[in-house]
This record gives structure tokens, C-alpha cells and sequence, in this order.
């Protein structure tokens, strides 16, 4: 067992900028959701953070993004 | 009067009156077991079979009604063999292995426990509880004829207990009225609305689900496969939220709806509604009875601390889950398994009265492993709020074309043995052998050509030697320490490498009573040995 009391978590996730187009992406997330009613809007969004995250697969990584979707600072 | 709560299944151990409820003095037992439903009665078999003397109290003459509690595990099984009895419920059980999940029409996952062929006990059985518990009784019954120290009262109710400090008064009623006793060690196995407990004004804290479900047990001749069939929001009319297809002995099939919360319960147990519900499930054409109807809602919580001075409790008393998992009855029995051998050394003076703590603390630990795992598929079944079912069917949705939202399913997380991970018995863990058979885990059987390995272990302490010689210099002189040396070669050899080797040539574990090992290594001296039997026994 790996002993982590007396080590800093470092940082994984990603938080600089990582799209290569920015613009692009954000276009293309929202036409996804285009024709969908909220409610299957609310569903997409569901299955399209399983799918990332099992992408993402590194635990930590995940931890920190839900700290960082719900705004605490590190 | 004794309160008749229940109808029984099986008559098995009528009144009968006892010198003891005429004498002046109350009597004195090592140990009084409070309940005979499967947990107590694992528990007086288990002691008795040990030489300790024990007195059961249940207050009915038999084991109730209804099917209740129908799956068990290997372990359970395991330790039901090394009880004598294991054959019993084998041969009745109806042996399954595949679990399919349904969303709607769709099948989105399946698995299988897939039977290995070198284990003695398949991974579940399915059996009617009142089968479960007659099999223990007969089984106490074949110990009493050979002067096992094994007494059942029936209709005997335990109406009051008091603590005296090292020893506990109780009163007990009976059809000829009301008697004293009193118990060096009391084992209160009553069950999740435990008397006893109430009695003695201990809190039972945690989660209450709501949520109904209803249990239709219909008998029927039907070429349904010998699988876990359960649906995510079922196709058929009026089942519910979810629903179960799983069968039993006799023809006998288990059907579980989801109803809700909101239920006028008793227009819910009317007949015409369940078949009807039944009807839709199985089709208009299908013959059935209704077997055992029930609705049941339930809990995840336990006692804080299992042992109270000389009260220790045992199975649902101290723990109670939801049934997705099997968790209840099989843990209950692993409680048994905990308990027996460490109460039997501390009444012989063996081992200190501390060794009791560390059946609280273990199965403290299990009882948190089963609530962790039975609360997170309840919440799964039964989603909380409207962003908890939004995740739950975005996985079901997912499940069927993506194989990584298939571990995420969950319609129960099956029942498997507690490893005691870094808890004080543990003695140390020096050989780089596989995981599944560490210090704290229960050891995994093996075909060895001429048996199992479980069979071979004893009913104390072992010293299982691979590919290496036992010491010859005595352990210890009053702990029973088996040694059993063991080699690799040959073709029966190679499971037994692969579960207690890895990559190492040879291996030394120390084994408890109850088949958990207490230390391993990959050579070891008699001194250390000793050391380790020292920590495993609570004297170090």
C-alpha cells in the first residue's frame, strides 16, 4: 500500500486550454442538443458524462473535475 | 401465554416442559442463544459441535412460514458443511449461475458466476429459508443423538434480560407460565425487530428506504431457464418500477414487483390484484398458485457495537440490509461462523474474554461492507431524485451497445465472504501470493484429487505447509493446531498454485477456525508461527 499522508495530490486535470478549436467544439456541443426537449437534453448531457468519464478512466482526474464543475478552488 | 406471531412450516421442536421451570433456583448454561430461525441455530450447532454446551430459545415450535431468505451463497454453503449439513442443502438447492437485466424489453447485461469446476459449493443456491433451518435442526438432531450438548426449547419467550455484569438473568414464558434462568454468555439472534434488543434499550440507527416491494412465490411448471431474470422498468402492465423472475425448489418461482412508496398496502395483498400483476408477467395462458405472498419495505442499519458485555448479537439483530444481494441470511451466517470458535476458546479458559471484541470489530466491518454495498444498490433500484434516476437510465440506455456502462448496473451486488483487511487478529502478511487469499481473507477451496481442501482443514487452528514440511516442534500446547502439508506437483496441483502461491515456490499460511487466515509466509519458524497464533487468539 502507498502511503499519501504526507504527499500533495498533484493536479491531473487538465484546466489551461485543451480544445483545438474552441469555437468548433463549442458549436458542435450545442447543435448535439439541437431538436432535443430539456428533458432529453438533461438525459444526453447524462450519458455523454458516463461516456467521458469512462474515457477519462483516472479517478483522480474525475475527483477534480467534480470539485472544479462545482467551483471549489484548490 | 406465549404470542403466536407466525404460522410454521415445519413442527420441529414441540413444547415440551422441563425440570427447570419448577426448580427454586434458576439454572446456570455457559450459553443461551435467544432465537432458532437460521442464524441461531447455525450458532448452536457450531458451539455444541465444539463440546460448549448451549440452549436455544425460540418462542414458536418450528420455522416459519414463507419462503423469505432464498439465496445462498458459497460461503454460506462452506460453512454449512463444515457444520455437516451442506449436502442437505446442496442436493435440494436449485443450483444458478447466469443473471440477465433487462430495461423494458431489452436485455442490457448479463452475467455468470461461472461454476469453477475445482470449488466443492457453487457460487449460489437457491432454497427456501424454512428448508435452510430444517436442514440445521435435523442436523442438530443427528449431533444430540450422539451426546452433542445441544438443547432446543421451543415456545419458550424470552420476556425479560437483565444484565448482572458477568452474567445475565432472563425470564421466559411459557404455556405452563413463567421461569428464570440465567446465562454466563447470552446470544441474542432474534432477528431485525430483535426483543432483545428492545429489552436492553440499544439503538439500531440507519437508512430507512421507501420504497414497497411485493413478493408473489408462485408454483407452476413453466420451462423458464434457471436464471435471475430482473427488469429495469418491466414491459408488463402494472409491474412496477422493477421487477424479479428467479426460481426455487418445488416448482416454486420467486416474483418481486417494485411498487412505490405510496401504497394502500392491504388493496396492494388483495389476490385478484397480484395475479393479475402475475398474469401480465407470466401470460394469460400460464397455470400457477400463489405459494407466499408478501410486502415488504426495508432498511440498511446496525448496531453500533455487536457486543455488550457478556450479550453479543448476532444476524439481522445487529444488521439489517436490503434483500438486493443476498446479503442478509449469508451474513448472518458468517456471524456464526466468527463468533462460535472464539466464544468456545474463551469458555475454556483458551483465549481472554477481549477475543470477543474482535467479533465485534469484524463483523462490525462486514456489516458495513453489506450496508455499503446493499444501500448503493438500493439507490440504484430506487433513485432518489430526479438527477439519481437521470444517471441510472443513461446507464441502462448505455448498457446494451457499450460494455463499460455494464459493471455500472447494478441490481445487487451478490453476497461474497468479508475479508478482515488490517483488523487486530491479523497476524503478518510475508508472502507475495495472490490477493485473494491474504491475511483477513477466507480461504478459497480447492479440488485436490482426493477431496476438498476446505474439508481437510480443522476444526481449529491449521497449518497449511505448501511444498514445504510443517514444523515438528509443538505450537502450542492447549490451541489444536492441524498441520497439513500439501504439494503443488501433479495435476491437482495447479489451482492450489494458482490461489495460494502466485509466482512463489512454497507458502505457510496459518489458518483460524474459521477457515480466515490468520498469517502467511513464504517460509516460516515455529516461533513465529507461535507469535501469530498468539495475535489470532486475542493475546497479543
Amino acid at each position: 500500500m502507498k502511503n499519501d499522508t504526507n504527499t500533495e495530490p498533484s493536479a491531473k486535470l487538465i484546466t489551461a486550454p485543451n480544445l483545438r478549436d474552441p469555437d468548433d467544439f463549442y458549436d458542435e456541443l450545442l447543435h448535439a442538443h439541437i431538436d432535443l426537449s430539456d428533458e432529453q437534453s438533461v438525459d444526453f448531457n447524462a450519458r455523454l458524462i458516463l461516456i467521458l468519464c469512462n474515457h477519462i478512466g483516472d479517478r483522480a482526474v474525475i475527483t477534480e473535475a467534480l470539485a472544479a464543475a462545482k467551483g471549489i478552488k484548490k | 401465554m406465549v404470542d403466536v406471531r407466525y404460522d410454521v412450516a415445519f413442527k420441529l421442536y414441540p413444547y415440551q416442559q422441563v425440570d427447570a421451570q419448577k426448580s427454586e433456583q434458576p439454572e446456570r448454561h455457559p450459553v443461551v442463544v435467544v432465537g432458532g430461525g437460521p442464524v441461531g441455530m447455525a450458532m448452536a450447532l457450531d458451539l455444541g459441535r465444539r463440546g460448549t454446551p448451549v440452549l436455544v430459545l425460540d418462542d414458536h415450535d418450528g420455522v416459519g412460514q414463507g419462503s423469505r431468505a432464498i439465496c445462498f451463497a458459497r460461503r454460506t454453503l462452506e460453512i454449512a458443511d463444515r457444520l455437516g449439513c451442506g449436502s442437505a442443502m446442496l442436493d435440494k438447492g436449485v443450483v444458478w449461475n447466469v443473471g440477465k437485466v433487462f430495461y423494458g424489453e431489452e436485455q442490457v447485461y448479463e452475467f455468470n458466476l461461472s461454476p469453477e469446476a475445482d470449488l466443492k459449493n457453487p457460487a449460489f443456491i437457491n432454497l427456501q429459508q424454512p428448508y435452510f433451518e430444517r436442514y440445521l435442526v435435523d442436523q442438530i438432531r443427528v449431533e444430540q443423538a450422539k451426546g452433542t450438548p445441544i438443547e432446543i426449547r421451543g415456545c419458550n419467550q424470552v420476556t425479560g434480560i437483565d444484565d448482572r455484569g458477568d452474567y445475565v438473568a432472563l425470564d421466559i414464558e411459557t404455556p405452563d407460565g413463567p421461569y428464570s434462568l440465567e446465562a454466563d454468555w447470552l446470544i441474542a439472534c432474534d432477528g431485525a425487530r430483535s426483543p432483545s434488543r428492545s429489552m436492553l434499550d440499544l439503538s439500531f440507527d440507519g437508512r430507512v428506504f421507501e420504497d414497497n416491494f411485493l413478493i408473489a412465490d408462485v408454483k407452476m411448471t413453466a420451462d423458464f431457464p434457471t436464471e435471475r431474470w430482473f427488469w429495469f422498468e418491466p414491459p408488463f402492465k402494472h409491474a412496477g418500477q422493477s421487477a424479479l423472475l428467479h426460481k426455487q425448489p418445488d416448482d416454486i418461482w420467486r416474483i418481486d414487483f417494485q411498487l412505490g412508496w405510496d401504497i394502500d398496502r392491504e388493496l396492494e395483498m388483495d389476490t385478484a390484484r397480484i395475479r393479475a400483476r402475475v398474469d401480465a408477467m407470466l401470460g394469460d395462458d400460464v397455470d400457477y398458485e400463489l405459494e407466499w405472498t408478501s410486502i415488504y419495505t426495508f432498511q440498511c442499519r446496525r448496531m453500533e457495537k455487536f457486543r455488550h458485555g457478556s450479550i453479543l448479537f448476532a444476524g439481522d439483530s445487529a444488521h439489517q440490509v436490503s434483500p438486493f444481494g443476498a446479503r442478509g441470511a449469508n451474513s448472518g451466517i458468517q456471524d456464526t461462523d466468527n463468533l462460535a470458535w472464539k466464544l468456545d476458546l474463551v469458555i475454556k479458559g483458551l483465549a481472554p474474554e477481549t477475543l470477543l471484541d474482535s467479533y465485534a470489530s469484524e463483523r462490525e466491518f462486514a456489516a458495513d461492507e453489506n450496508i455499503l454495498n446493499s444501500t448503493r444498490a438500493t439507490d440504484f433500484l430506487t433513485p432518489k431524485s430526479a438527477m439519481s434516476k437521470c444517471f441510472r437510465n443513461a446507464v441502462l440506455h448505455l448498457a446494451a451497445d457499450n460494455a463499460f456502462a455494464r459493471p455500472l448496473v447494478n441490481s445487487g451486488r451478490l453476497s461474497v465472504p468479508c475479508t478482515y483487511d488490517s483488523l487486530p487478529l491479523n497476524g503478518p502478511d510475508e508472502l507475495d501470493g495472490p490477493t485473494a487469499t491474504r491475511v483477513g481473507a477466507s480461504c478459497i477451496d480447492v479440488d485436490l484429487g482426493n477431496g476438498y481442501l476446505l474439508n481437510k482443514l480443522g476444526a481449529q487452528f491449521t497449518l497449511l505447509c505448501i511444498n514445504c514440511n510443517a514444523p515438528d516442534a509443538v505450537i502450542d500446547d492447549n490451541i489444536d493446531v492441524l498441520a497439513l502439508e500439501l504439494s503443488t506437483k501433479g495435476c491437482a496441483g495447479s489451482s492450489l498454485a494458482k490461489r495460494y502461491l502466485g509466482d512463489e515456490p512454497t507458502a505457510v499460511y496459518l489458518v483460524r477456525p474459521d477457515q480466515h487466515v490468520a498469517g502467511r509466509w513464504k517460509h516460516a519458524d515455529v516461533g513465529t508461527i507461535k507469535d501469530t497464533l498468539q495475535i489470532a487468539i486475542g493475546k497479543a
